[in-house]
């Protein structure tokens, strides 16, 4: 039987605010446990949580971006369930009124084709703090410096057809949560992760499956990985004459598998009620417009800019523009250049992206700079280097020894055009190899290639190649 | 000295004729002497309190005290003092020290007031007659065979027997007013909002509101002068500037319009009640007040719909009480759900677990609809009733409680009964309004309250109604033969 897949994602976003959502704790990343939980983090007695307006200000950000409603009334709902890392036995959420509904983004498939996928809803939450298992001799640890962390829940419709197409998505909200600047993207610390709601049904059936979710998954490996297998494990259990039970599973990277957390059955009430502490958060034209006015040039816009005013190739333009700083890298390499945008993204997509694969770091981290690429640039393209000095120059300014100037001329690399030297060279080569001369002469031209390398080799690779081959064309014919 | 009010003392204290210290260690010595009998107080904080006295004298001695500085208080265990044990009358708590001052707590320190000690309570503030107290039930003075009502019960029975000039209450569902009203004191729960309610252990977040509980309406109007006010740490406290509440209280009645609603008065009321709730209205009558009948007509149905919003929030609310970072956890847990299971079981007491249970219902898969959302809808309509009376007249009035104080243990095996107890106030709760208890005379030698409810953010006015009433009569002067 033909199968089709069905998958929707839940990914959750922390918002890169200073603070907590309902406390003034700092939400920076990696402190000693519980040095950044305060009596409202811990859930005191008495506490109450008054919601950062920055983070509100996020979503409704986020809203915008995607064409969806903000919605100009929504409501937090606590959600009530027991857990030592939830310390007031419930989280704060949004169920019933979330602030952004009914938004799409635009993903392209492999075969360049264009597909809307709808996002149900994102709403407001905050995090739970971590258990800590090990260390303990038995005991479990609580840290509560994540609880009360901003989150942006957004929720896809089921529109996705394949663990691709999921990765697809999730690639482009994690693009545009950076282009928006609220959200660090990092899946490391966990910043940005899914949940995947992945179901089966035969091939023209409209009803759907029932649906296994797969929790916390924080690569974009995994996600392809975790689904793959959740959908193999469950063709094979319904052509075995099983059935998917609606259930939450774990994806374990080490065993690359997922395995049963708990059935539905077994799954909380969670007993959702609008939390009486927090007043409903109110939004007005004004304030969203201020916001809509704010909004950053997004991806897709600066793609086709980039199309239209850099000459770039769509395939090139959708990957410099694909990540925020990436694009910010080129742009900026482009003005320091001078112009000559495609041999930047040349540059930016060859040699630097494979410098920074190579050492493991992100293009924030690199450590040339568009300004120091533009210089480099700018010499090749006033033919001070040839392309191929400029790959010497450039490993030099990866390793920290200063401007393409500087390097150019304390190496000695400038390219000689000085047509004089050039024949001379030429000259002392073809009374050295008066063999090679003949056999061109009599007809070999393959031999033309071993004269152009001796040539750059007496002259360390700095002779201006085209002038190299006009010169020794002419003299080798004689 | 005992029998004065926070307005006398205030006098004493700035003209020196008692030193705030001298007054507070008569308090302490009096609470020390007489509380065994009573069981007002949780924990008497002598070391603090003189402390506190000591620096007040130095306030007033530099001239630059605040109308509190220097007056001794007694607080209800259900604020947060830093450094103190704050227990909200349960188990779960009884090992708490509260490491921050709730918001009202802060205000009385920035104004120099003395703390004497935290009050015995309700658990969690549920209950009606301070029977359900971990630390045992309070004996109201005028008759120790009863109850002093609840759930602050404590704060009033301590100032009925004059342990204390005044105290502090929270009132969800009737908590200051009641037992104001059995103990032959003042009592005012503001408008929700006007009071910070932060630090403030929660019962049900949308109708705790804190207010006073006082010998006079003139004291409740200078404690909520130091009460009230907007707080960034409660969303839902209202920044609406706050009046010097004593500058209305000489106001005089004539032409007030009093509301008298006709479900009040129709039955359940004991007759001897009613008869004093009617001379008391006579009394404003003759006064120059006007009398009008109202209706209210959802006001029926507020016992039962408080009693699912109230449980249902609280449900929520006590979830926090886990055994886990703080308060009571049982010995030797096996794992992590019988940790749960027996620090709850065996750290909550009859009538909290009773509320979580009911609320735990209410807001489950299939329960909330009908009971939840129903509920809010008859909030909303008993909101209304109120608003279309107050299109009417200024305030309403009507009896605090059925009954005078009942026996200890007379009502505590009958829930609903019990519940009962409340119907003269839970609606005002349910919206949110202003409402107070003044002494109102007496019924087979026990105090009856009389209740005033005004409208949103009209607290100046109900205490100018009361403060007017107290000049023309001496009710509230009474004290019991102790």
């Amino acid at each position: 039987m033909e199968w089709e897949v069905v998958i929707g994602l839940e990914i959750h976003a922390q918002l890169a605010t200073k603070s907590k959502i309902f406390s003034g704790s700092s939400t920076a990343y990696g402190a000693a446990p519980n040095t950044q939980a305060c009596a409202v983090d811990l859930g005191l007695p008495g506490v109450l949580p008054v919601v950062n307006k920055e983070a509100v200000a996020m979503g409704a950000k986020f809203g915008l971006a995607i064409g969806a409603n903000v919605s100009k009334h929504s409501v937090f709902d606590r959600k009530n369930y027991f857990y030592p890392d939830s310390p007031k036995g419930y989280q704060t959420s949004q169920l019933y009124f979330p602030i952004v509904e009914s938004g799409h983004i635009e993903i392209e498939l492999e075969d360049g084709k264009i597909k809307t996928i709808g996002i149900t809803r994102a709403h407001l939450e905050e995090d739970a703090g971590k258990s800590l298992h090990e260390n303990y001799n038995d005991l479990t640890g609580i840290d509560l410096n994540r609880a009360g962390t901003p989150l942006l829940e957004i929720v896809s419709e089921p529109d996705l057809r394949s663990a691709k197409e999921a990765v697809a998505y999730m690639k482009k909200i994690h693009s545009l949560v950076q282009y928006l600047e609220i959200c660090d993207g990092n899946m490391q610390e966990g910043s940005f992760r899914c949940d995947a709601n992945v179901s089966v049904r035969p091939k023209g059936q409209e009803e759907l499956g029932t649906r296994a979710e797969i929790k916390n998954i924080n690569s974009f490996r995994f996600v392809e990985r975790a689904i793959n297998h959740e959908i193999e494990r469950q063709i094979e259990l319904i052509e075995d004459g099983g059935r998917v039970i609606q259930e939450t599973r774990l994806y374990d990277s080490d065993k690359d598998e997922t395995r049963s957390m708990r059935s539905k059955e077994e799954a909380n009430d969670y007993r959702y009620f609008p939390c009486p502490d927090l007043l409903p958060i109110v939004l007005d034209d004004t304030y969203l417009d201020a916001i809509k006015n704010k909004l950053p040039e997004l991806p897709e816009a600066k793609k086709t800019r980039f199309i239209k005013e850099y000459d770039l190739k769509s395939i090139d333009a959708d990957i410099l523009t694909a990540q925020k700083d990436l694009s910010i890298f080129f742009e900026a390499t482009t003005k320091h250049a001078g112009g000559e945008a495609k041999i930047c993204a040349n540059w930016v997509l060859g040699e630097v992206n494979a410098a920074l694969n190579k050492n493991e770091l992100s293009i924030s981290e690199s450590p040339i700079t568009p300004e120091q690429l533009g210089g480099l640039i700018k010499r090749i393209s006033d033919k001070t280097i040839s392309g191929k000095i400029a790959k010497t120059v450039f490993e030099a300014m990866w390793n920290g020894e200063g401007s393409a100037d500087d390097i150019i001329e304390k190496k000695g690399l400038k390219q000689v055009t000085d047509s004089g030297l050039i024949e001379k060279v030429i000259d002392e080569i073809m009374t050295k190899n008066q063999g090679q001369v003949e056999q061109y002469r009599s007809g070999k031209e393959q031999v033309f290639g071993f004269f152009v390398g001796q040539t750059m080799k007496a002259t360390q690779g700095k002779a201006n190649p085209q002038q190299v081959n006009e010169l020794l064309k002419k003299k080798l014919k004689g | 000295m005992f029998q004065k009010t926070i307005a006398e003392l205030i006098i004493e204290l700035q003209n020196k004729s008692i030193s705030s210290v001298e007054l507070t260690q008569a308090y302490l010595n009096r609470i020390q002497k007489n509380d065994q009998i009573y069981n007002s107080f949780i924990t008497v904080t002598p070391d603090l309190a003189l402390e506190q006295a000591e620096r007040a004298d130095k306030r007033l001695a530099a001239g630059n005290a605040e109308p509190l500085t220097g007056i001794p208080l007694a607080q209800k265990d259900i604020f947060c003092t830093n450094g103190v044990k704050t227990s909200s009358g349960s188990k779960m708590l009884d090992n708490f020290i509260a490491p921050y001052d709730a918001t009202v707590i802060d205000k009385f320190n920035q104004a120099g007031a003395v703390m004497l000690g935290k009050t015995n309570m309700d658990e969690f503030a549920m209950g009606s007659s301070n029977e359900t107290s971990f630390y045992g039930p309070v004996k109201n003075p005028w008759n120790t065979n009863t109850v002093p009502g609840g759930s602050s019960g404590g704060s009033a029975a301590a100032v009925a027997a004059q342990l204390a000039p005044a105290a502090t209450g929270t009132d969800t569902g009737g908590s200051i007013r009641q037992p104001a009203a059995l103990c032959n004191l003042t009592g005012l729960k503001p408008t929700y909002g006007r009071v910070s309610r932060y630090g403030m252990i929660a019962f049900a977040s949308s109708l705790d509101q804190a207010g006073p509980m006082t010998k006079t309406a003139e004291d409740a109007a200078i404690m909520l002068n130091a009460m009230a006010g907007f707080d960034p740490k409660d969303s839902t406290c209202s920044n609406k500037n706050v009046p010097d509440y004593t500058a209305d209280l000489n106001k005089n009645l004539k032409g007030l319009k009093i509301g008298l609603p006709k479900e009040f008065f129709e039955k359940g009321m004991d007759e001897s009640v009613a008869k004093v709730i009617e001379d008391a209205i006579d009394t404003y009558k003759k006064a120059g007040a006007e009398l009008v009948e109202i209706s209210l007509p959802n006001s029926g149905l507020s016992v039962p719909s408080y009693y699912v919003v109230a449980p249902a929030e609280a449900s929520s609310n006590l979830s926090r009480f886990d055994g886990v970072r703080y308060g009571y956890r049982c010995e030797n847990p096996v794992d992590l759900e019988d940790m749960y299971k027996r620090s709850r079981g065996e750290g909550f007491g009859e009538e909290v677990k009773r509320r979580i249970m009911i609320g735990t219902y209410a807001l489950s898969v299939g329960f909330y609809d009908a009971y939840y959302l129903k509920a809010q809808k008859v909030r909303r309509l008993i909101s209304e009733d109120f608003k279309k009376a107050f299109e009417k007249v200024d305030v309403i009035m009507g009896p605090t409680t059925p009954t005078t104080a009942f026996n200890i243990g007379e009502k505590s095996n009958d829930p609903v009964t019990m519940y009962l107890s409340d119907i003269y106030t839970i609606a005002v709760n349910l919206a949110g309004l202003p409402g107070m208890s003044i002494p109102a005379g007496f019924a087979n030698n026990m105090p009856v309250g009389l209740q005033l409810i005004g409208n949103y953010f009209e607290e100046s006015r109900l205490l100018n109604v009361a403060h007017q009433y107290q000049q023309i009569t001496d009710w509230h002067k009474q004290t019991p033969a102790m």
